[in-house]
């Protein structure tokens, strides 16, 4: 029987199998670190009097608690403030490399990896954040690991780990004008639920999948844990290999040919059998819109908010009766009559270019809707809001009475100060909308850059077919 | 890492699926730097509402968790384990758990125990029942036990083990020192264009301009406030 790409992987770095109930060790090719998960592992090994055992296979940049504004002056949050220096103390005694807020290459930790070309196939890729599962985009097994594990990599380079188990997602057909990987991913959500995925690694398969850009293809592998995956994976092709090409840290010369023909190999063999498989047709998709308090509570832009009492399983329905009280929604209410307050473009999961670009489309030429609160625009890094601001996209965004900021992970989270205030309502390209997960209180509807942008324009939620 | 054998104390029901980190922990209090104090933080948000089943004077020693379905799900966060252990649990219960919280548990001395849906609700029932009321796990017999009841709970060996000799994973791994290395020997053969982040490569450097807050703000709040 054959393997799949995942199994693949894994024994690609398997420094010892476990026996009887032990895991197995795995090897880690490269650990992203942030100023929030990683202070207590650094104070781990200072304790302990252990040093890393590779520097370098460790970068580190500052993102979750950094400002959008006036980075050039002093941070006004005293604690924000100790957190990122802490950090830079650590990467300064520690010997790892920081690219830091003001620096060309810093930005959210799971955008540095892939523009800096140090995301790669085949290889296995951590940090201390659940989104790590961006990068299994380019055919990498890439996971996020809690601040314990953190250190463990930091002082052995390897982790302690089952066997994930396999699960296909496949994606057929062509998809309909208006649909994004966005959507893609929130329609596999709503469909496997949170929990679909734990465990497993998910691999995206599909004529439909093939054709997505690399920008499109994190979006989709970023929310993979949002299923409940351990990872979410792409085979690599042509396209993942166009976009690695020349970049900083990509293979060059007879090397860059020596890691092709291996990272032709990352394939699931016809004959290899998924622990499951889904199967979802894309002509059948549409703009998706989340209207609860999970990403697997989402639903077609065109449905109606849920009426409860029509669902069957009594801890689905006690959780939508919860969700529907939390958002402020009423049942049956159609998800098109919802008026937002603000609207938030950015973070892993669309934050790229790709997503800019496809926001500034819709907005140029228009205004944002007088009704709405703020509409802000963050890049994912801060190469990606200099390449934005080549482009002339900043002036779209600007025209159109939308913030232009600096890059970090912003509203995602409500970390730094970028947040909202109770009963405020978001349109969002984010990852998440757990109760008060952009501000206390606040509530979020994800989606994708299209259908934000179009609400900023209209204030209800809408999709760039209802302009 | 603390040893967890037997625990017993009080039970507590959470009756909710899908506790996310971000409630067990909201994301403003992770900007601290230590391991601990973080007690405070747990369900900081659900804490305001004087509802809450923490806010019943039984449940406020609370030792056992004993919540839905997808326990844990989302951010990565230790947190998250971190203010659930301050605030005195040392046992959490679940149909099902998110892969990175199951993780971090173990790591922090916390047992994830799992249990059917069907145990979960009957557990639910005894300990509304009696508010207050202790229960027991057991974890080298994989039991709780609750009042008369006595159920069985799923766990790995491995974390079992683990749990139950304090063992730190890092001087486990560390036993494996020859393997590591000849695994490190065999990739620098095998796999020569792995990249390393060192020395640093990237694109030229340039300035990045700082964005400014507008200076006006004409927002009257919230559009469900306007609305009334």
């Amino acid at each position: 029987m054959g393997t799949t790409l995942a199994e693949k992987v894994w024994a690609d770095h398997l420094v010892r199998k476990g026996e009887n109930a032990e895991p197995d060790l795995i090897y880690i090719d490269l650990m992203l670190m942030h100023e929030v998960t990683s202070p207590q592992a650094f104070e781990g090994l200072r304790l302990a009097g252990r040093k890393p055992r590779h520097t370098d296979l460790l970068i580190a940049t500052e993102d979750h608690n950094t400002p959008t504004v006036n980075i050039d002056q002093p941070n006004p949050d005293k604690t924000s403030a100790t957190q990122l220096s802490t950090l830079e103390k650590n990467c300064k005694e520690f010997g790892v490399r920081l690219h830091p807020l003001g620096d060309a290459d810093q930005g959210i930790v799971h955008q540095v990896g892939p523009q800096l070309g140090l995301t790669q196939p085949g290889m296995t890729v951590v940090c201390g954040d659940s989104h790590t599962s961006t990068h299994g985009a380019f055919g990498a097994l890439a996971f996020g690991i809690g601040t314990s594990e953190v250190e463990h990599v930091m002082a052995t380079q390897c982790l302690s780990l089952k066997p994930f188990k396999t699960m296909a997602v496949n994606v057929e057909g062509e998809l309909p004008e208006g649909v994004t990987a966005k959507d893609i991913i929130l329609a596999i959500i709503a469909k496997i639920g949170t929990g679909g995925g734990q465990g497993h690694v998910i691999e995206y398969r599909g004529e439909a999948i093939h054709k997505l850009s690399m920008e499109a293809r994190m979006t989709i592998c970023n929310m993979s844990i949002e299923a409940g995956a351990r990872a979410g994976m792409v085979s690599p092709d042509e396209i993942t290999f166009e976009y690695l090409k020349g970049r900083p840290h990509a293979p060059q010369g007879e090397m860059w040919d020596k890691a092709v023909e291996y990272w032709k190999t990352l394939k699931t063999d016809d004959d290899a059998v998924f622990d499951k498989e889904v199967t979802l047709r894309a002509e059948d998709l549409q703009p998706y819109v989340t209207w609860g308090t999970n990403p697997g509570q989402g639903l077609p832009i065109t449905a109606n908010v849920p009426d409860p009492e029509t669902i069957t399983d009594e801890t689905k329905r006690v959780a939508a009766e919860s969700a529907i009280k939390y958002m402020g929604l009423k049942p049956g209410q159609p998800i098109k009559s919802i008026a937002v307050d603000t609207v938030f473009i950015g973070s892993c999961t669309n934050g790229r270019i790709e997503d800019l670009r496809a926001a500034a489309a819709i907005m140029k030429g228009h205004h944002k809707a007088k009704s709405l609160h703020r509409v802000l625009v963050v890049p994912a890094s801060s190469r990606v809001r200099l390449q934005a601001e080549k482009e002339g996209l900043d002036k779209i965004f600007k025209d159109f009475g939308a913030e232009w900021r600096n890059a970090g992970c912003s509203m995602c989270l409500g970390m730094n100060p970028d947040k909202m205030v109770a009963d405020e309502r978001s349109i969002s390209t984010s990852n998440r909308n757990f109760e008060g997960r952009q501000g206390k209180g606040s509530r979020t509807h994800l989606a994708s850059p299209a259908v934000a942008a179009a609400t900023a324009i209209r204030g209800t939620i809408s999709s760039p077919a209802d302009l | 890492m603390e040893k967890l054998t037997v625990v017993t104390g009080v039970g507590v029901p959470l009756r909710r699926s899908n506790v996310d980190t971000d409630q067990i922990i909201p994301a403003v209090f992770l900007k601290r730097v230590t391991k601990s104090g973080f007690d405070d933080a747990l369900f900081y948000a659900w804490r305001r509402n004087p509802d809450f089943v923490l806010n019943q004077e039984p449940y406020r020693n609370g030792k056992i968790l004993v919540a839905g379905p997808d326990f844990g799900i989302g951010s990565s966060r230790e947190h998250a384990v971190w203010a659930l252990h301050d605030y005195g649990f040392r046992v959490v219960i679940a149909p099902r758990f998110a892969d990175i919280f199951y993780g971090n548990t173990a790591k922090n001395g916390v047992l994830a125990a799992i249990m059917p849906m069907e145990s979960i609700e009957l557990l639910w029932k005894l300990l509304e029942e009696e508010p207050g009321r202790e229960m027991t796990v057991d974890l080298g017999e994989r039991t709780v036990t609750c009042g008369d009841v006595t159920l069985p709970f799923e766990v790995g060996d491995y974390v079992r083990w683990r749990l139950m000799n304090g063992y730190d994973d890092i001087d486990l791994t560390l036993r494996h020192e020859d393997d590591i290395v000849a695994y490190e020997k065999m990739r620098a053969e095998k796999f020569p264009f792995k990249p390393t982040t060192l020395p640093a490569r990237h694109l030229p450097e340039e300035p990045i301009s700082s964005a400014r807050e507008p200076e006006e703000d004409n927002w009257l709040g919230p559009l469900a406030d306007r609305d009334k």
